[in-house]
């Protein structure tokens, strides 16, 4: 069996026991826009800054573990990167929430929300490479 | 449980290892990403692992409650209705995500390693995030 799917697994169960770390703890719900969105509207959580310095250590000590392979290459043009930037930063908050806070915490609690949230940025996701492979 | 870790060591902690499991599972690579997207053409159904086994714990954690002692299912689904603001957002969200390969938590992970690119990402999601709060008060007449 290809590797990248034991990967992907184990890897989403380390992100979903993360989710019950905060949840257990902290009392708080993982939705990674959501916390960054708190970042700029003072007055600013500890927990929130806590969490989000937490992420960037998680891919150092990554990288530490596996020896300093490094990131994958991104090829993607830097003004379609500001474009993407945006709009991934309004749609998240005006929607409430990415993939973390609709696709694992809000499927989670079973949230109709979050469902119909999950299903549309999927297939807007896939509409968006497929246009783009034929287009851009 | 909230004895022996407090709350914001949980929340550091929390944010670690879920910045070694996004490492882990492939969503820090755009173009991986870009590749589970691309049902179409050259599919790599791979990362739709990254949510199964993250929906595990989140399922447990959320719905399993101690009750006299013992572990008991209570589920409480929350109840709020479908609003165009969502659909509308996550709609947004998902062209973004599939233009750039890039969803906010693997994009604030990969901030490590300086990378202007992933920089550039970043700047522009806050600017995004940041003007559609603006966006939102000006339309609902707060602030």
């Amino acid at each position: 069996m290809n590797p990248d799917f034991l990967y992907a697994f184990a890897g989403g169960l380390l992100i979903g026991a993360a989710v019950w770390i905060l949840f257990a703890f902290s009392g708080k719900y993982a939705g990674i826009s959501g916390i960054l969105g708190q970042l700029l509207s003072p007055p600013i959580p500890l927990w929130a800054v806590l969490f989000a310095v937490g992420l960037p250590l998680g891919g150092l000590l990554y990288r530490l573990i596996t020896g300093g392979a490094p990131d994958a290459v991104i090829t993607t043009p830097l003004p379609l990167l500001v474009v993407a930037g945006l709009l991934v930063g309004a749609g998240t908050r005006i929607g409430n929430g990415c993939t973390s806070g609709h696709g694992i915490c809000g499927l989670g609690r079973f949230s109709k929300r979050s469902l119909v949230a999950t299903c549309t940025f999927m297939a807007m996701g896939m509409i968006t490479v497929f246009l783009r492979g034929r287009w851009l | 449980m909230k004895k022996f870790i407090s709350p914001a060591a949980g929340a550091l902690l929390s944010g670690i290892v879920f910045g070694i499991g996004l490492s882990l599972s492939g969503m820090t690579n755009p173009a991986k990403v870009i590749g589970f997207l691309d049902i179409f053409g050259n599919w790599d159904p791979s990362l739709a692992f990254v949510m199964g086994g993250a929906l595990i714990p989140a399922v447990v954690g959320f719905n399993v409650k101690r009750r006299n002692g013992r572990l008991a299912w209570a589920c409480e689904a929350p109840s709020a209705g479908v609003t165009k603001s969502l659909v509308i957002g996550a709609a947004v969200f998902g062209i973004g995500w599939g233009l750039a390969g890039f969803c906010p938590g693997p994009a604030v992970v990969r901030l490590v390693f300086w990378d202007t690119r992933v920089l550039v990402f970043v700047a522009a999601m806050l600017a995004g995030m940041a003007g559609a709060r603006w966006g939102m008060k000006s339309a609902t007449g707060e602030g």
